[in-house]
């Protein structure tokens, strides 16, 4: 153990920032869920009404959690964030975890230090303890802003005990983890499949084999009954599951040898198939896990959205926030609501195009161009197959968001017809979000070193959409987001020459970021 | 093969390339030397085409890198000092890659250099050790059929086996008319396989030639034990370090004058004598301390 305190004054160090971002992000989605629905419904009549259809939405129930009390504040809140706070608690005790264990092991770093008078397990309990200390003050966090938002102080405090306890946990299955594989993308891959699966078993138990969500500690700390009658021996399970993982971690380090994990890593193919060797194979290859990764996760979103079904005229409830913001000012509650929807698909979409369009860049970054393109691959081939798959991979991914909203939306309310209602609008805002990864290609042509600021394009058109009516903002800040020219699909008609114009601008962009790059240094 | 004239390269306030001069010939394999920073991989990225030049003249088989790089590519194979591979591929595909991207590779030839460079082609890029992924860049580059080799400090990770595997792999490219420009620090894989050598410093060439040519503009260094107190020595032209201690005498002397310093020692009566010619370490030495 020698050492550890050295350890963990560095990692603490390092992680400062990550404990910030994620302490912030949490807290926020905890308030936020009381901040909206305070907003959302003006009286208690309309939140009962509301509570009730959401109750009889299985859709619902599998997403969040098992239906308690939602006609109060405090239950929407446990509901709403309950589940996706431990998904967050998860990944982050995962991220912390395996930065500092296989992350080091796998760089050759660790070594450097253990060759110092450091104990053997140190720097694991540095890690571990490094955390635990994170979890701590994301509960921390969310039980102090709920009490200071107004909420009962016991439950508030519940909810965050329970954060922390749930973060322990899945701290204690990342370090599993990283003893079984030997690189840090596996054993993210691990401690993200446990935490996934966590998810899954309570989804199901939720809905209808209660039993299973006994077996997930997601469905533990659901199980403490925040704001509808709460108990804390719940949590005794996690504590003695945790103690027990974190046991069996520490078990099969002192099993291994520095350096290897217990799963053989996985030889690949000893040949290249013939269609890696061309700018649009490589490009492709490359991108393909983060495509199919966006895909899966927008036709979630899609599925999820679009199970709100045609009672969102309840769950909005008749706010000045709610018309304003949801609606856009119109009666027609269900095409308003879902043309807001779709608006947030595209620019969660945006998200995939942009990273997309930044990879050419991070490749740059790493080293990995010079030596293709020392060979007979020109460098407009070697962009342009990047940017062919960015291209397709975002109408790739707002179709299935859209067919997701679509599907789900006809299941509900078995209104057949919905499916392509619903799906073709999302589509008709790719140029939108083509003019983002448009402005994201031009700064990899033009100034790279920079070329993340492209991600304020994004900031900006969510800014604009979620606050540009209750904020004010000037007629000319607003114009500047792509996705404020488009038809609000289905609850205004389709319109041609916005769409073609921002075809053209996103093409623009994409064709003068290429001619930089064709005339810039490599670097 | 490459003809290089007054190049200059900028980036920002530094000058990289300050009228850089290079000439590497058909059929020879050109040692690039030069200290940390003196522009070596500059002046080999400007070569491929990945910088452009700010001024000068830069030739590639007669033509214009910067303008004609891919077609130029597909006659020439280039390995990196720093190999990055990408994590989810295997050695074995990148070297598949980079071979078909210049227009092909030669299996026979692939197969054999994988057996004698020991590599595993299974294995994904984040598993191989900083040698094992130069290994696999030196396997794309030698089996492809290509006419020059572009190697920028290709062994600096390889252990003194996979070194000398190496030098049979250059020496065979050699000896099929193919050229070879290698930038490098371990001045005994220099001695060893270069037949011409450019030292640069600070962005210009300050010497150029074969190794014999060059052991002439350094010294050779001298110790003898003779008959008598021997004079005159300092006089000579070219003499340096003249230390003498009753009978014994050690000096150094520029290698174009050693006739005239024969001869005096002669006179003296020489009992014994060593001399060690210079070695390429100390050409290098002289050239970098002269900053």
């Amino acid at each position: 153990m020698t050492g550890t305190g050295t350890f963990l004054g560095i990692f603490l160090r390092r992680d400062r920032w990550i404990y910030l971002w994620w302490g912030i992000g949490v807290a926020v989605l905890y308030v936020s869920q009381a901040w909206s629905v305070d907003g959302l419904y003006a009286t208690q009549a309309e939140f009962d009404k509301a509570a009730a259809s959401m109750e009889g939405n299985a859709a619902l129930v599998a997403m969040a959690g098992p239906a308690r009390a939602l006609n109060s504040t405090g239950g929407q809140v446990t509901w709403q964030a309950a589940a996706f706070g431990a998904i967050c608690a998860g990944l982050m005790s995962m991220f912390i975890v395996g930065r500092h264990t296989r992350a080091e092991e796998e760089s050759g770093r660790d070594e450097l230090l253990r060759a110092a008078p450091v104990g053997r397990h140190a720097p694991m309990t540095a890690a571990l303890l490094d955390a635990l200390i994170a979890n701590v003050l994301l509960g921390v966090l969310v039980a102090g802003s709920l009490a200071a938002y107004g909420l009962a102080v016991a439950d508030s405090l519940g909810l965050g005990v329970g954060l922390t306890l749930t973060g322990w946990f899945f701290t204690g299955t990342a370090l599993v983890a990283v003893q079984l594989t030997t690189s840090t993308r596996a054993a993210y891959g691990l401690a993200g499949g446990v935490i996934g699966v966590a998810y899954g078993l309570r989804a199901i138990g939720d809905v209808s084999a209660p039993v299973l969500s006994w077996l997930s500690p997601i469905g533990w700390y659901q199980a403490i009954h925040a704001f509808s009658g709460l108990r804390w021996w719940p949590l005794l399970v996690t504590a003695v599951a945790t103690v027990a993982v974190v046991a069996s971690a520490v078990a099969v380090f002192d099993r291994r040898d520095f350096g290897s994990g217990v799963l053989p890593p996985r030889p690949g193919p000893a040949r290249a198939e013939p269609r890696l060797a061309s700018g649009l194979g490589l490009a492709w290859r490359l991108q393909r896990p983060v495509v199919t990764g966006w895909a899966i996760g927008l036709l979630l979103g899609g599925l999820g959205f679009g199970a709100l079904g045609d009672g969102v005229g309840d769950l909005v409830g008749d706010s000045s926030y709610s018309r304003d913001v949801l609606l856009h000012g119109t009666a027609d509650v269900v095409d308003g609501f879902y043309a807001t929807m779709i608006v947030m698909l595209a620019l969660l979409a945006a998200g995939f195009s942009i990273s997309s369009a930044l990879r050419p860049r991070s490749e740059e970054d790493d080293g990995r161009v010079e030596p293709l393109l020392a060979t007979g691959l020109t460098r407009s081939a070697w962009l342009g197959g990047h940017v062919a798959v960015t291209v397709a991979g975002t109408v790739l991914v707002l179709a299935l968001a859209g067919l997701g909203l679509g599907t789900s939306y006809a299941l509900v309310t078995g209104d057949a017809g919905a499916v392509l209602r619903l799906s073709v609008p999302v589509l008709s805002y790719a140029p939108a979000v083509l003019v983002l990864s448009g402005l994201a290609r031009l700064l990899h042509g033009v100034a790279p070193r920079v070329a993340v600021l492209a991600w304020l394009g994004l900031l900006l058109a969510w800014v604009v959409l979620l606050f540009g009516g209750s904020l004010g903002l000037p007629r000319w800040l607003r114009d500047l987001s792509p996705f404020e020219h488009l038809a609000l699909v289905p609850l205004e008609d389709f319109r041609w020459a916005p769409f073609l114009v921002l075809t053209l601008v996103a093409a623009a962009l994409s064709v003068a970021g290429r001619f930089a790059f064709r005339r810039r240094d490599l670097h | 093969m490459i003809e290089i004239q007054r190049l200059v390269k900028g980036f920002g306030a530094v000058r990289a390339l300050d009228g850089l001069d290079l000439t590497v010939q058909q059929g020879e394999v050109h040692g690039f030397l030069g200290p940390n920073g003196a522009g070596k991989s500059t002046t080999i990225r400007v070569l491929l085409g990945l910088l452009r030049k700010d001024a000068g003249d830069v030739r590639l088989f007669g033509k214009d890198p910067w303008r004609d790089a891919a077609e130029l590519h597909a006659r020439l194979a280039y390995v990196p000092g720093d190999v990055n591979l990408w994590p989810n591929l295997t050695g074995g595909e990148v070297i598949d890659l980079l071979g078909r991207l210049r227009g092909g590779l030669d299996e026979r030839r692939r197969a054999d250099l994988l057996e004698r460079f020991e590599l595993d082609p299974t294995k994904k890029g984040r598993g191989y050790s900083k040698g094992n992924r130069q290994k696999v860049a030196l396997v794309a580059a030698l089996s492809s059929d290509v006419e020059l080799l572009v190697l920028d400090e290709p062994t600096s990770g390889l252990d003194p086996l996979m070194e000398s595997v190496f030098r049979d792999c250059v020496d065979e490219f050699r000896s099929e008319g193919r050229t070879v420009l290698l930038s490098s620090h371990i001045l005994a894989e220099v001695e060893r396989l270069c037949d011409r050598v450019s030292i640069i410093r600070a962005g210009t060439r300050v010497e150029s030639g074969t190794l014999a040519e060059l052991r002439h503009l350094t010294r050779t260094s001298i110790s003898a034990d003779l008959a008598s107190a021997p004079d005159g020595l300092e006089s000579l032209p070219g003499v340096h370090d003249v230390e003498v201690d009753g009978h014994r005498v050690h000096l150094e002397v520029d290698s174009t004058q050693l006739d005239p310093v024969l001869s005096a020692l002669q006179r003296a009566g020489v009992l014994s004598l060593t001399s060690q010619p210079p070695t390429l370490e100390d050409l290098f030495l002289r050239h970098y301390a002269a900053s």
